[in-house]
């Protein structure tokens, strides 16, 4: 009765073979290496790039342990962070010829040692979270609302444009909150606008009304148009991003949308944390609008009057008040490059930026219309803006090439074309969660949660052992099976470990053997109560199993609601929590049975089973 | 090797009473203590910056204090952490500014003092997403309170159930009550403690109860307290080993997981204890003034323990 079928114990071999080879590329460890990809869509890591890196190498005399060009992205091995870092200035400066501009990214990394037919075989070490190697964790906040006040903002200029090409006439449109107001003088006008808008504006829901002796238009975004304004702000800020932390050099970043307006990033082996909080934290908008001149508006630049209805006070790098109007011509959507240089005439730091099509077209006819008159150069950094320039525009400028200068240092300038290069942001974005974890800490807390699960490990095998004998045996082998199937999944799904997850390693241990003591105290409550050795051992394992099962499943219960309600280090535990209660249904049934039949059930006339004392009352 | 020579059923059912006094004084102690002292919350759910700082020497907390004192912030607390070395740096949030340019500022002030300070782990949080963590941690304890009673209303019976959640939500209190009183730090990974304590105990209770419904099943002329205490008592050498080889590693983790741990491996042990304290002198008791009845069990299964003719222990009953 206690004989397993062949495909049963295939089942076992089968199980363990793949928990060996998955679990393997865990031994190996980590060595330096320098990464290559592409920092912009329109290049590709090719073969031709790989002989570039491979010349660039040998030119420098250093010689790599391994190339391995994989997905997206060329990494070389190198057996010390010495030769690791040579590499990588090499490889920089060889791939970065070309205008001094880079179009790759090559960062500092670190990769598995595992020989080649493993990783062949998709197999690769258990994928370790921030608190284990060190790294820049940030959680953001996107500003829904601010999404939407700009989106009416650009709607209203639209709406201006758009009624006067239709000849329609109007007394003022203005934004209230996310709401734009038109007013006209007679109701010709506002259905013949109304008209306009329901033509050319169907994010838009327009509702006429009567204001005293004035015909007003009351039109508000609709909430479907609302929904995805905010969702493409959202993955703009999101490329952002990722353009950002391309200029870092940062070899496995993690950047995810998280619900609907948050947005999480992860900067794994990040040393230099305060530059990459500097450069992710800086939300600069670039916005370009015109000065108001008015005689009101220039007494408001000194402070002594009132702002004018419609303007906006901001002041410039020397402190000096400027009246712009509220109306935005351009915005940092529209521009392609920003490059750091030095003003022809003057000598001074400036930037140079190019616009787009349409953002060049638009710069041109504001140029030609302004002549005389002062335009400004706003960036907004962290919700608060600043006029980095307002010149007079002396003529019309075509081409789309504009000079942005005025009192910049060299470094300024340097940042200020970073961020501009790096994409405006959609949407104003708030860091609400932060972790730094620096890289020795890491290291510390990868030794401490080994030791924690090894001492523990050998602690209740021990004990195991020799309370229960030969079945303490098989208890601490498929707990040791446990262990390795555990880690060989983690492997395999690439799940995140973190030392919460560790000790949730250590814990589950600690859980899973309880299946064998119910297995091994049944059986021996059997042989007590006079049971032949055989039936003893079927009835403990066939009894105990019911009780496995309920008791899991509650475990299970606890470890979902973990894995649905928690976050961060929570989740983390509660990902191996789970899987650890899986296995371990596996190994401490299934594969130990298969170890106790094995080894007694062949003995047809078996009279004493290794299991300690078996009293009798 | 046994540990457990146990001739006669102990009548743990006789000081029922007692047993639940005893857990009943505890709760209200706990309870007690949580509103009086109230939990000594984490930087991630009051919202905050966290700093830890290694120094090269063992560092003087007051001066460390006083140089963070000249900046100018208010509520900041400093301690060890782990081991002399090591400062953690409590701060709260302050409007305006970011904790980049908050943990840079002390940064500076420290270095100043000692330059071979340095900055480990900073941690930020927003207060909003310390509110959100808090409802989070409430959602996962009613959705693990109301998972696991449907499962053992469908398993056993709805009393059993409503048994099993009593007397592990007491251990939950009872855990937290000690971090109120002793003014431990409750954080996000503690909270993850106590919610895997939850599941772990009750599938203690589950395995007594597990117990009680056999034995209604095998000996048909026992009465219900005679049947608990012989399901208490066969069980109680698995429950007692188990426990101590969680409680091993749980140990382990104590002596060798460093101070991150340390909170986490604490509400273990203490869940642990009164795991064992709960599923066996309590949730069986309430169970029984609840009134299980042989009936209840037996006419969900009854179909199946006649059909198991292939039971090879249906001799082996005395």
């Amino acid at each position: 009765m206690n004989r397993y079928p062949i495909w049963k114990y295939a089942i076992i071999l089968v199980a363990l073979w793949v928990g060996s080879v998955y679990t393997l590329p865990n031994f190996f460890g980590e060595a330096p290496a320098v990464q290559v990809s592409a920092g912009k869509s329109s290049v590709k890591v090719n073969a031709d790039v790989q002989a570039r890196v491979e010349a660039a190498l040998q030119a420098a005399g250093l010689q790599p342990d391994a190339i391995t060009s994989e997905g997206a992205s060329l990494k070389v091995r190198f057996d010390s962070t010495e030769a690791q870092l040579k590499a990588k200035d090499a490889i920089q400066h060889a791939l970065s010829s070309d205008a001094g501009q880079s179009s790759y990214v090559v960062a500092l990394n670190l990769l598995s040692r595992s020989p080649s037919w493993l990783s062949a075989l998709g197999a690769a070490p258990m994928y370790l979270g921030l608190d284990l190697r060190g790294g820049v964790h940030f959680m953001l906040q996107v500003d829904m609302d601010a999404v939407l006040t700009k989106k009416a903002e650009s709607l209203a200029g639209d709406i201006r444009t758009a009624l006067r090409e239709k000849n329609v006439r109007h007394t003022g449109i203005n934004r209230v909150g996310q709401t734009i107001d038109i007013r006209f003088r007679d109701a010709t006008m506002q259905e013949a606008a109304l008209r306009v808008l329901q033509d050319q504006f169907a994010d838009l829901q327009a509702t006429a009304s009567t204001d005293g002796a004035e015909q007003k238009l009351v039109a508000v975004i609709r909430p479907e148009a609302a929904r995805r304004v905010q969702a493409q702000a959202v993955k703009q800020n999101i490329t952002t991003l990722h353009n950002r932390i391309n200029e870092l050099g940062v070899a496995e970043p993690v950047i995810q949308q998280q619900g609907v307006d948050r947005i999480v990033v992860q900067l794994p082996g990040v040393q230099d944390t305060a530059k990459a909080k500097d450069i992710l934290g800086r939300t600069a908008t670039l916005e370009v609008r015109m000065v108001d001149e008015s005689a009101e508006a220039r007494a408001a630049e000194f402070g002594t009057a009132a702002v004018p209805f419609g303007d906006e006070r901001y002041l410039d790098r020397n402190g000096q008040g400027v009246v712009v109007k509220k109306q935005v011509i351009l915005t940092g959507e529209n521009l392609t490059d920003a490059q750091p240089g030095f003003d022809n005439q003057t000598q001074e730091a400036a930037v140079h930026l190019t616009l787009d099509a349409k953002g060049s077209r638009i710069f041109k006819d504001v140029t030609r219309e302004n002549v005389g008159k002062r335009m400004a150069i706003l960036l907004f950094e962290k919700g608060k803006g600043e006029v980095v320039t307002a010149p007079v525009i002396r003529g019309e400028i075509g081409g789309g090439r504009v000079q942005i200068s005025g009192h910049m240092s060299t470094v300024e300038a340097n940042d200020t074309a970073l961020l501009l290069r790096a994409g405006s942001l959609a949407a104003p974005m708030e860091i609400i969660e932060e972790r730094t974890i620096g890289p020795s800490l890491g290291a510390e807390n990868i030794a401490k949660g080994f030791d924690s699960v090894t001492w523990g490990f050998i602690a209740v095998t021990a004990f195991m052992c020799v309370y229960y004998m030969l079945f303490g045996v098989f208890s601490s082998v498929a707990l040791a099976v446990n262990l390795l199937l555990l880690v060989a999944v983690l492997s395999m799904l690439q799940a995140t470990l973190t030392l919460p997850g560790m000790a949730a390693m250590a814990l589950v241990l600690g859980m899973a053997i309880d299946a064998n003591v119910l297995i091994n105290e049944r059986v021996r409550e059997e042989l007590r109560n006079g049971a032949a050795p055989q039936s003893a051992i079927h009835a403990g394992y066939d009894r105990a199993w019911a009780t496995i099962l309920d008791s899991n499943v509650t475990t299970l219960i606890a470890g979902l609601a973990l894995l649905a309600f928690g976050s961060g280090p929570v989740r983390g535990f509660a990902v191996v929590h789970c899987l650890g209660i899986l296995t371990s249904m596996f190994s401490a049934v299934f594969f130990s049975r298969g170890l106790v039949n094995l080894w007694y059930g062949r003995q047809k006339k078996l009279k004493n089973v290794s299991i300690g004392t078996v009293w009798r009352g | 090797m046994e540990f457990f020579k146990i001739k006669r059923d102990i009548p743990f059912m006789k000081r029922a009473l007692v047993f639940n006094a005893v857990s009943f004084i505890t709760f209200l102690a706990a309870v007690f203590f949580l509103f009086q002292r109230g939990l000594h919350l984490s930087v991630e759910f009051t919202g905050g910056t966290l700093m830890e700082v290694s120094y090269s020497q063992p560092a003087d907390l007051a001066t460390v204090r006083q140089q963070i004192a000249t900046l100018g912030l208010s509520d900041v607390q400093v301690q060890n952490f782990g081991t002399a070395r090591d400062v953690m740096i409590r701060m709260p949030a302050v409007k305006g500014q970011s904790s980049a340019q908050q943990s840079e500022q002390v940064m500076q002030a420290l270095r100043q003092a000692d330059a071979n300070a340095q900055l480990r782990r900073t941690e930020f949080v927003g207060p909003q997403v310390g509110d959100e963590l808090a409802i989070d941690g409430l959602k996962a304890l009613a959705f693990v309170v109301v998972g696991i009673m449907i499962y053992l209303a469908m398993r056993f019976e709805w009393k059993f159930a409503v048994a099993a959640i009593i007397a592990n939500l007491h251990d939950v209190v009872i855990i937290l009550g000690f971090f109120a009183f002793f003014q431990w730090e409750f954080s996000l990974p503690v909270l993850a403690a106590v919610l895997a304590v939850l599941g772990y105990s009750v599938n203690e209770s589950v395995v007594i109860f597990d117990r009680i419904r056999e034995n209604f099943r095998r000996y048909r002329k026992m009465d219900t307290v005679q049947i608990i205490d012989n399901a208490i008592t066969s069980t109680i050498s698995r429950t007692i080993i188990t426990h101590g080889c969680t409680q091993l590693m749980v140990l382990s983790m104590l002596l060798f997981g460093g101070a991150t741990l340390h909170y986490f491996a604490l509400a273990l042990t203490i869940g642990i204890c009164f795991g064992i304290y709960s599923s066996v002198f309590v949730a069986a008791a309430i169970a029984m003034w609840l009134g299980i009845r042989r009936e209840d069990l037996i006419k969900h299964t009854a179909s199946k323990a006649e059909g198991s003719s292939d039971d090879p222990n249906s001799g082996a009953v005395v």
